[in-house]
């Protein structure tokens, strides 16, 4: 039998401290019941001998001191699992909010999860054709990478990712997959466009949602993407899936962790965003993975909108430490009408190399997009000189990058929401925009490709 | 065993009441889950204890047991080739004992105490020894000889000394001195913080050939020395972490895997078995000690990791060998410190981190160095260190960085827009320096070729006019440019693209010798010259930029070690094509 305390002597902002408690553990789950009979759940912060610091989830409103009673519940958060949780739809910390039945477990887990070791993980190699050439041919995406998708107020990155989610397979083979999504603090439309597009793709049946919206409890998001992916280590790494896990925004994620921090009175690190920020977002995104001798994989791929577009802002700039590579988009192409605007130079994929090339997509793969990143940056900076000098000032070779640069953002980077790509059509794209430059120029690809590919395409219209 | 009793526990830290005894810096174990911590505060009976392992579970009235000992490192054959994480337990094992995930309270020794190694004496009965002799040797792998050494406080008389088959716990030596018989083993522990003795200091005056041209040409380090990559995400710092750990031509390479991701960590143990060292054809794992403490493993562990790491490279140089110390990312280490600093209420300095940041940092690189060895033979060891500092957007006015550069001596600056250019290494050649370059000079000069400074010197020069001319042309364009400021524009594109950009994934490109980057740079530079000196003569700029030779130039760096004299023939057709230029 637990205990029930009446001794919550201070109550502030999302917080609540409990005094003369025993037995009680750190991160323990804590119930509270109010003086009119509603329950919350809160987890213990930080105890000092006698004194518990509880995180209250659904928020402190309507909690007082004399008549609340809390239980310390003797275990951390747990999530229950079993494949009955595949096309339903959760609250922000687990419970079902589609009006269906519990979930009857085959497992309970603690949504902490542990790190894997890094000696058991298997390195991501197998492409991802999204079906998006700025992705396939020039970021490519692999099963088991994290690759966030850096975006604005404004712009389109739900149709991007929802774009990834329904088009995305592996080539040549035909398994197993889910999606788990975790919404945080997003509006009811944007949660509402998932949903449509899961349900008219049928994507729905292996879909898993958990849906935190703006005017859920915000310290419930702090919850939310562990839940997450508790959900999706389930599915993968017990049921052999391919799990692709969408997060969407992790910049309302952190604001909530800088609520409780902040309430907390901790010193505060970059823009009064905690300093264990980093190690808060690793022990997130790093869940995803493949692990050696287990069937399924875990793909991350989390969407945070800069505040400003500023990609120094701590929240981009952490996780751009953690995930391998990032997706920008960019207002420019999306005001130029390119869709989607994936700025392609400040964009990467860092797991690209083992998963392109002989048997994975093309040969050439490798050395197409290295020319291609260096003839389009080129004729960035051609466009930027043409600016300031006009268009008469530039050579011969420079306006030919200039022209580049327009083509390639029209023809390659935009493409439509419903067009599906395979990567060989986007290599061929590639190969018809580089024969532009005499080989010469195509310094960065290797002779033989030159000689196998260069005459095939010269002339070819787009 | 002193027993005390858990009062508080704030994410990693814990205070422990009943503790009056302990010593700063002692381990204990936390708990009945037997987790492990280490003592970083004292006040009273009290004790503020850093714990390695996540605290989850864990609350006031529980017990903590005090080891008397400070955070130590096992060193002894067994250290190559296995990964260990921050406080040295090997992941290997724990794999095996608890499956996929870390669970807690695992505990492991760090060498295995069943494995036998053929110890071979050096030394024989009677002989005289003193700490750092080197008693014997273990074949470790096929490319590291293990010297199994004194430990540095014996001085003595060796009673007996054994040879065959042994695990590191048998006794293979009896040392008998002032104070006593000592029975050695093949295995040392040593604490963690405390520097390895050594008998004294030199400068550096070898470079570490890495094989990558901006370094080694324009960049260099020395072996003992210290050098420091920061950058922004994707700047390509892992990278170039990877290709000195590759390349890199020390005898041991301890990388530090601090906070970072655990893909990264797995390609280093997937790759590395099958990349082969260029010198010996040997596997390159065959000369590495992983040490693995990623972003989600606990913190507090990462910050131990920095100096389990070192120490162990420290035990290596003291045998005698270079060794070299790759830290990724020191950024991390740093923000452990932050972290935990925070949870004791520390008076913060700058950005949050402790007062005491810019100090950890020096001591940390001051273990760095070509030292003379302890033992009576005199030999020399050599250290060097290299840590990526990741700046918060790339911000070098960061804390780390800025405690970190007044300590190093070579600086390779990485910068967003080359990599955004998809110029690797993004290395900027305007910003980055080398405080050794005039240690080094006399074994450039002997061994590469006298006038390789002044090669590197011209090459300098011709992308610094590169960086003036590029403001002009931005204002009036090019065809304002001179012929001879045009040629400056069109070789220092050339040394960019041609010399500087190199490849890591392309399977030639990734490694270049020394001898190699000579031609290289010697080559484009000869095209230069001889340009420079048609254009004297009357000829077309226009022309000379389109130059044939200029795409076999180019294509150089492609040309195999063993053709590497190809490379010198071009020179001629650079003459005869030059040449040939009419005038305009």
């Amino acid at each position: 039998m637990q205990r029930e305390y009446r001794t919550i002597s201070r109550i502030s902002g999302p917080l609540m401290l409990v005094e003369g408690v025993e037995g009680v553990k750190f991160e323990e789950l804590v119930e509270v019941e109010l003086p009119n009979k509603e329950r919350r759940s809160g987890k213990v912060l930080e105890i000092d001998r006698d004194k518990a610091l509880v995180q209250i989830f659904e928020g402190t409103a309507g909690i007082d001191i004399p008549t609340s009673k809390v239980k310390f519940l003797g275990k951390g958060i747990e999530f229950p699992l079993s494949l009955d949780i595949l096309g339903r739809v959760f609250d922000g910390l687990g419970r079902p909010k589609d009006g269906g039945p519990r979930i009857i477990p085959e497992v309970k887990r603690d949504v902490n999860g542990a790190p894997i070791n890094p000696y058991a993980r298997n390195y991501p190699n197998e492409f991802i054709q999204t079906g998006i050439s700025a992705i396939d041919g020039l970021n490519p995406l692999v099963r088991g990478q994290k690759l966030p998708i850096f975006s604005g107020s404004g712009l389109p990155h739900n149709h991007i990712s929802a774009q990834i989610a329904r088009q995305a397979r592996v080539l040549g083979k035909e398994e197993e997959f889910a999606v788990v999504f975790g919404a945080m603090g997003i509006t009811f439309e944007e949660s509402e466009f998932f949903i449509k597009d899961f349900t008219n793709t049928g994507a729905i049946e292996r879909a898993c949602l958990f849906i935190n919206l703006a005017d859920d409890p915000a310290i419930e998001r702090i919850a939310t993407p562990r839940v997450v992916f508790t959900a999706a280590e389930y599915l993968a790494f017990e049921k052999g899936m391919h799990v692709l896990v969408l997060l969407t925004d992790m910049t309302n994620y952190c604001e909530a962790l800088r609520e409780v921090a902040a309430a907390r009175k901790e010193i505060p690190g970059r823009r009064g965003y905690p300093g264990y920020l980093y190690t808060d977002l690793a022990s997130i995104y790093e869940r995803a993975g493949r692990i050696k001798g287990r069937k399924g994989s875990i793909t991350l791929i989390p969407i945070l909108t800069m505040p400003e577009d500023d990609k120094t802002h701590p929240i981009p700039d952490l996780t751009g430490y953690i995930t391998e590579g990032q997706v920008i988009l960019s207002r420019t192409l999306h005001r130029k009408k390119v869709s989607p605007p994936i700025d392609v130079l400040p964009s990467l994929s860092r797991l690209k190399d083992k998963g392109i090339g002989v048997n994975k997509t093309r040969e050439d793969h490798a050395d197409i997009y290295n020319q291609l990143y260096a003839a389009y940056a080129r004729g960035k900076e051609a466009q930027e000189l043409a600016v300031i000098l006009g268009e008469a000032a530039l050579s011969e070779m420079e306006k030919l990058y200039y022209n580049f640069a327009e083509i390639f953002e029209n023809k390659y980077v935009s493409q439509g929401e419903y067009e599906n790509r395979s990567v060989e059509e986007t290599l061929d794209l590639g190969w018809k925009l580089l024969t532009m430059f005499p080989t010469s120029e195509l310094k960065r690809i290797r002779e033989e490709f030159l000689a196998k590919y260069y005459d095939k395409f010269k002339g070819e219209t787009l | 065993m002193r027993k005390g009793r858990i009062v508080k526990v704030s994410g990693p830290l814990v205070v422990a009441e009943g503790m009056s005894g302990s010593k700063m810096y002692d381990v204990v174990r936390v708990s009945d889950k037997k987790l492990l911590g280490e003592i970083i505060e004292l006040k009273g009976d009290l004790a503020s204890i850093q714990v390695y392992e996540e605290t989850g579970g864990i609350g006031p009235e529980e017990p903590v047991y005090s080891t008397d000992e400070p955070l130590s490192v096992e060193l002894g054959p067994g250290l190559v080739e296995p990964i260990y994480d921050g406080i040295q337990r090997p992941l290997d094992l724990i794999k095996d004992l608890v499956g996929d995930y870390i669970t807690r309270g695992v505990s492991l020794p760090a060498l295995s105490r069943k494995k036998k190694w053929k110890f071979m004496p050096e030394k024989k009965k009677g002989d005289r020894v003193t700490g750092g002799d080197i008693l014997g040797e273990v074949q470790e792998t096929s490319l590291v000889v293990h010297k199994i050494m004194v430990p540095p406080d014996i001085e003595g008389t060796i009673e007996e000394i054994k040879k065959g088959d042994f695990t590191i716990e048998d006794v293979i030596c009896r040392v008998k001195s002032d104070d006593g018989l000592h029975k050695l083993t093949m295995m040392q522990r040593w604490p963690v913080r405390i520097p390895r003795p050594y008998k004294g200091k030199l400068p550096p005056h070898i470079p570490l050939t890495t094989g990558q041209r901006v370094i080694d040409t324009f960049f260099p380090i020395g072996k003992g020395g210290t050098a420091c990559c920061p950058g922004p995400f994707g700047s390509g710092k892992t990278v170039i972490q990877h290709q000195l750990a590759k390349w890199a031509d020390a005898e041991i390479i301890v990388y530090i895997g601090c906070g970072e991701r655990g893909n990264e960590m797995t390609d280093v143990l997937l790759e590395f078995p099958e990349l082969k060292d260029p010198k010996s054809g040997e596997p390159l794992m065959k000369r590495t000690v992983l040490i693995a403490n990623t972003s989600n493993m606990p913190v507090a562990a990462r910050e131990a990791s920095v100096y389990t790491g070192i120490t162990i490279a420290e035990y290596f140089r003291d045998m005698g060998y270079s060794v070299a110390v790759m830290a990724d990312s020191t950024s991390r280490w740093a923000e452990a410190m932050r972290e935990i600093s925070g949870r004791l209420e520390e008076m913060p300095g700058e950005e949050g981190y402790p007062a005491y940041l810019g100090a950890r940092v020096a001591e940390f690189y001051e273990r760095a160095g070509r030292v003379t060895c302890l033992g009576s033979d005199h030999r020399e060891g050599t250290l060097s260190v290299i840590g990526a500092v990741s700046p918060p957007g790339g911000d070098l006015s960061d804390p780390v960085v800025q405690a970190t550069l007044r300590v190093v001596k070579v600086f390779w600056s990485l910068e967003d827009k080359l990599a955004a250019r998809r110029h690797f290494p993004a290395i900027s050649w305007l910003n980055s320096y080398s405080l050794y370059t005039a240690d080094l000079r006399d074994y450039l000069k002997k061994e590469v070729g006298e006038d390789f400074i002044n090669l590197q010197r011209d090459a300098m020069r011709l992308l610094e006019e590169e960086a003036e001319l590029e403001e002009i042309v931005r204002l009036v364009g090019l065809d304002a440019l001179s012929p001879s400021d045009r040629l400056v524009l069109e070789v220092a594109k050339s040394i960019r693209e041609d010399f500087l950009h190199q490849n890591a994934y392309h399977e030639i490109d990734t490694y270049t010798s020394l001898k190699k980057q000579y031609n290289l740079l010697k080559l484009i530079l000869h095209f230069y010259y001889c340009s420079k000196e048609s254009l004297q003569k009357g000829a077309s700029i226009t022309d000379i930029e389109k130059l044939k030779v200029r795409e076999k130039i180019a294509r150089a760096k492609y040309i195999i070690e063993k053709d590497a004299d190809r490379i010198t023939d071009l020179e001629r057709e650079v003459e005869k094509e030059t040449k040939a230029v009419k005038n305009a």
